[in-house]
């Protein structure tokens, strides 16, 4: 089994609607350091152990968990 | 003519879709379930707004891997008409049957307000009642509106007079104002390059009976109907 | 097989769990043994104040609806109004405070998810939801991020889960800080021979759990909903529920068609104490008991004990009974859908619910004891000290302001009076294309498709009159109701309520109950809106201060002719505005009596003075009710054009409304006898400002007459600007523009200020 940890972020070209709601709050409640704030999603998955798994992530990424035209992504594989 | 209207778990404007249909334009229709791939006797497939899948992940993005995603493609590369309506334009972008992405709303809330939208196209399947620069009231619902795509698609979208409502003041101009969701260009409708599939973020099936506050809407449920097949 | 040899539970645990020591006697003698750890559990919920009333069934009986309903078939999950065509509409409210308070955002949204499926387990298909919501003054950030969660909140179920929210209420005040009101209210459409009932009836029978698995999310909710606030709160979180509006849209449409087949004998939703009030409630309904296996309960957490599952307030979960030999065909509805439904036990003949963890017996209880039996109390009532001081408060005192222009602003930017469009446009008002009038007039209205009828739906309560008088506060609030269908042209048909109050275990915190319910019992009845179903939330405070008394009045009123609606905008240059009102004035007599009094309690004193005090103004039933039935004339007629009703902020504000609503101006003379500021600014009850063409003032006359109501001329629409002289001194003068910018920004505004703080 290996756990594989996939982070999804939208492109920085884009405006990052929720990201720059965070950064106001932040700022609000005295952070004034706050430079930026991008919100993206952490999905977390479990997966049998092929000795593909690389392959198949990056697949599954783009078939699925990415929008490749306005999202990026890399993930990290926990073998063990 | 006959319609069909696609249901998805979660797909909550199905039966608007649907009484619009049988109820305004007196076509038959039928719901259609997402696991079907069968289109056959069907001239126009609508794919309704809602949450499909609860939108999780992304709005569309479950949804544009059911089988009948397939079997709509198939569809109209034979020449038929397909339209996605908020939920259902977000899923043609996400099955790249349509150019662009949709995008959370520049606001970060859901909007739903009735507003203003300028038909740049009229020569289409879908807006051949109306006339070119005509304005609409249509109701918009939704979180994830703000059109997007890359300068150079935005380039031939406009070229191509692909761009079929835009949101505009009452008296037609485009503003920024106007823009509920910050969609570049004021882009709230498009076709693809045939003509023959269109998205389109408010909704016309909303916007089809006097009791309801507006019937701007009919002009694109009877273009539908009546463009040749 | 029965459960033997059980040894006493520690007072300390029983105590935590939320039972005292008579109660925990109770048990014993009616299990005639000491309870086993999972039993002490389920009746520790199901005789708490969320569950078992307690405190509230006596009280409660003074509503004619509950009253028969306890001494007959039993209380079903909604009420059922009929509208005719064997049609019926089942509503019914409910609160989230104590949870929203805590974590607003997962809170809000299941109070919404926990309402539809009251609906829909009747089989009822849900329609609409509104809402009525309470919290501190936006000036604080908590309050800020309270509002802007829990409207979230609302917002991502209820859009996601396919349901139109069509109208609400919002009001801000000190007492709500900390303790913030978040009531969820929706609304079914049903056919009469259609209804599905929670009742385990047929022996042998079997039992599903359908939707969601179950967790460890929510346990001791429903005791938690049964104490003050407190800093523990916070730590609480466990406590919360998490909603998921896409397994609820595929259940109601799983379940609705479950039910057509048939196939079904009884169904209940999963709320508060989860299995344990669903097993207990429908056997001791229908006179049977059940026996279920927790091993078969589909579980989200490994290493669940029986105790956690039987107490799992998981969300989007229900209890089907299911004919025994149809068991596959439901269960292939429900797949068809995505939906769990596994069969977790049958009915029994005994009247006991037993439940087994695999073989072991873990609890046998009967089931009436749990769901009828909870001991009540009556406590002790008595008026709270501060009352008569508040109510004997000198108003003359007062003086008028120095530019009632800045008055009027003032008054029109306090986030109470102020348009609400920035929480009601995160919601999805459109959907299903019934609503005929979105938020923002007077009451919501939908058409009923198939039928040339419309109903009208509104949520009213003005807490600061019910602080100062709790049974006449309670009444208005009725009224109000009804008078904000009757100027949308629905006749008022039904009532549903949620009764937010502080502890009742303070007699003057129990007294404040008792004097709102025995108002609201009143003018329902009165007003032929008998309350069909309704919520108690007792507990609503925190050690720094309770709510004010807030019975929350859901009405419905019925159009039989939906096209014949009316909204509270001026429609055109030239109409004649009118006020309408209760007061009928002897002849000679020129001048309407003194309205000083009735600013008491009134907007303009908070805003303008700081002030809470005076009594609420006086409602008279009787003058109210030919108001509506003028109203409803008039409107069926086509003589009125507008109606809005006179309410928070008084008159000026009722015509700054239909102004900025109509994006047209209106000049208004008032002719008074005492100060400016009551002419504009009192809020007088059964008053309605309309406006009509000219020509139609002879046929309003007619109908004022025959109805037997005052109405007063007050000036005519147009124009860009509102003025209005008070004796012939005109007093007011303001752009039309100004006063929408004004009142559209006040909120927007103050959002944006300086943020949110969690």
């Amino acid at each position: 089994m290996a756990k594989v940890n996939v982070y999804v972020t939208l492109k920085p070209e884009l405006l990052d609607a929720q990201g720059k709601v965070v950064k106001a709050a932040l700022e609000n409640l005295g952070y004034n350091g706050v430079q930026d704030a991008r919100v993206g999603k952490f999905i977390e998955i479990v997966i049998a152990d092929s000795g593909n798994i690389e392959k198949d992530v990056d697949e599954m990424c783009r078939k699925l968990l990415v929008n490749p035209n306005t999202e990026d992504y890399r993930f990290e594989i926990e073998k063990g | 003519m006959k319609f069909g209207v696609v249901r998805f778990p979660g797909s909550s404007g199905d039966k608007d879709a649907y009484f619009a249909v049988r109820d305004v334009t007196g076509q038959s229709v039928e719901y259609i379930w997402h696991e079907s791939t069968d289109l056959s006797g069907f001239d126009c497939i609508i794919l309704p707004g809602g949450a499909s899948y609860g939108d999780y992940l992304r709005a569309g993005g479950v949804a544009k891997n059911s089988p009948i995603i397939d079997a709509i493609r198939k569809f109209a590369d034979g020449g038929g008409r397909v339209i996605g309506i908020g939920n259902g334009f977000q899923i043609l972008c996400e099955a790249g049957l349509l150019p662009g992405d949709l995008l959370m709303n520049n606001t970060a809330r859901f909007r739903c307000l009735p507003v203003k939208v300028r038909v740049d196209n009229n020569t289409s399947d879908f807006s051949g009642k109306c006339c070119k620069g005509q304005v609409l009231s249509l109701p918009i619902a939704h979180l994830t509106g703000r059109y997007y795509c890359d300068s150079d698609t935005l380039n031939v979208l406009e070229k191509d007079g692909r761009v079929l409502l835009r949101y505009c003041d009452e008296s037609g101009n485009a503003t920024e104002q106007a823009n509920p969701n910050g969609s570049v260009g004021n882009i709230a409708g498009v076709v693809n390059e045939r003509g023959n599939i269109a998205g389109m973020m408010p909704h016309p099936e909303r916007a089809v009976e006097d009791i309801l506050g507006s019937t701007d809407g009919v002009c694109i449920l009877q273009s539908m109907v009546e463009a040749r097949l | 097989m029965s459960i033997t040899d059980t040894k006493p539970i520690e007072p300390k645990e029983y105590k935590e769990m939320g039972l005292n020591e008579a109660e925990y006697n109770e048990i014993v003698r009616v299990l005639g043994r000491h309870p086993t750890y999972t039993e002490v559990g389920m009746y520790s919920v199901m005789w708490s104040e969320h569950c078992g009333y307690k405190y509230s069934r006596p009280i409660l009986r003074l509503f004619k609806k509950y009253r028969e309903a306890i001494d007959g078939a039993g209380l079903e999950n909604a009420g059922i109004i009929d509208i005719g065509d064997g049609l019926g509409v089942a509503m019914k409210i409910e609160s989230h405070n104590h949870p929203s308070a805590v974590e607003p955002f997962q809170s809000a949204a299941t109070g919404i998810g926990g309402m539809l499926r009251d609906i829909f387990t009747m089989g009822a298909r849900p329609i609409a939801a509104l809402n009525s919501l309470r919290f501190g003054p936006l000036d604080e950030p908590r309050n800020r991020y309270l509002f802007e969660q829990v409207i979230a909140g609302l917002g991502y179920y209820g859009n996601a889960v396919g349901v139109p929210t069509v109208g609400g209420e919002v009001y801000f005040e000190e007492c709500y800080s900390g303790n913030c009101l978040v009531n969820a209210m929706a609304l079914g459409l049903i056919r009469h021979d259609e209804v599905a009932y929670a009742r385990a009836d047929g022996v042998g029978n079997s039992v599903l759990i359908v939707g969601s698995y179950t967790g460890r999310d929510g346990i001791h909710g429903a005791t938690f909903a049964s104490v003050e606030l407190n800093e523990e709160s916070e730590s609480k979180k466990s406590n919360v529920q998490m909603g998921d509006p896409f397994v609820e849209n595929v259940l109601i449409e799983a379940t609705l068609e479950a039910i057509a087949s048939g196939f079904v004998v009884g169904i209940q939703d999963m709320g508060a104490a989860g299995i344990t009030c669903s097993t207990c409630e429908t056997s001791a309904k229908a006179g049977t008991g059940m026996r279920i296996d927790v091993k078969n309960v589909p579980t989200r957490e490994e290493c669940m004990t029986p105790y956690e599952i039987m107490l799992s307030e998981s969300q989007e979960r229900m209890l089907a009974i299911v004919q025994k030999d149809k068991v596959d065909e439901v269960t292939a509805i429900f797949k068809k859908w995505g939906v769990p439904a596994n069969v977790i036990g049958e009915v029994t003949d005994d009247g006991l619910v037993h439940v087994y963890e695999g073989d072991d017996l873990v609890a046998q209880v009967p089931a009436k004891s749990l769901a009828d039996d909870a001991p009540t109390y009556q406590l002790e009532a008595k008026e709270p000290a501060y009352l008569a001081a508040l109510q004997n408060y000198d108003l003359s005192q007062v003086s008028e302001p120095a530019d009632y222009n800045e008055a009027l602003l003032a008054i029109l930017a306090s986030p109470s009076i102020a348009s609400k469009q920035w929480a009601y446009e995160q919601f999805d008002q459109t959907l299903l294309t019934n609503t005929v009038v979105a938020p923002g007039s007077n009451a919501a209205v939908l058409r009923i498709r198939g039928t040339n009828k419309g109903i009208g739906v509104v949520v009213d309560c003005n807490g600061r009159y019910c602080y100062l008088d709790p049974f006449v506060g309670a009444q208005i609030a009725v009224a109000e109701a009804a008078r904000n269908l009757a100027c949308s042209g629905a006749k008022a048909v039904g009532a549903t309520d949620c009764l937010n109050f502080g502890n009742p275990e303070r007699p003057d915190g129990f007294w404040q109950f008792k004097r709102a319910v025995e108002g609201l019992a009143e003018a329902c009845e009165f007003f032929d809106a008998p309350i069909v179903s309704g919520n108690v939330s007792l507990y609503n405070e925190t050690p720094e201060m309770a709510v004010y008394p807030t019975p929350a009045i859901g009405m419905l009123g019925l159009l039989d002719d939906v096209e014949k609606h009316c909204t509270s905008e001026f429609k055109a240059e030239g109409d004649v505005v009118v006020l309408i009102s209760g007061v009928r004035f002897d002849e000679g007599e020129k001048l309407p009596v003194c309205e000083r009094e009735s600013l008491g309690g009134s907007e303009y004193l908070k805003v303008i003075h700081g002030i809470v005090a005076g009594r609420p103004p006086v409602l008279d039933m009787e003058q109210e009710k030919r108001v509506h039935g003028a109203l409803l004339k008039g409107i069926g007629d086509g003589v009125i054009k507008s109606a809005h009703d006179c309410a928070d902020g008084g008159l000026a504000v009722t015509l700054a409304e239909s102004c900025i609503a109509g994006g047209i101006g209106a000049d208004v003379k008032l002719s008074a006898n005492c100060g400016p500021s009551a002419a504009l600014f009192a809020e007088t009850q059964s008053r309605v400002v309309v406006s009509v063409e000219a020509e139609k003032l002879g046929l309003l006359r007619e109908i004022v007459d025959a109805y037997r109501v005052e109405s007063t001329i007050l000036g005519t629409v147009g124009g860009d600007a509102m003025t209005i002289a008070v004796n012939d001194v005109e007093i007011i003068n303001v752009g039309v523009s100004e006063l929408d910018s004004c009142w559209r920004n006040a909120i927007p505004g103050k959002m944006a200020e300086t943020g949110v703080e969690c």
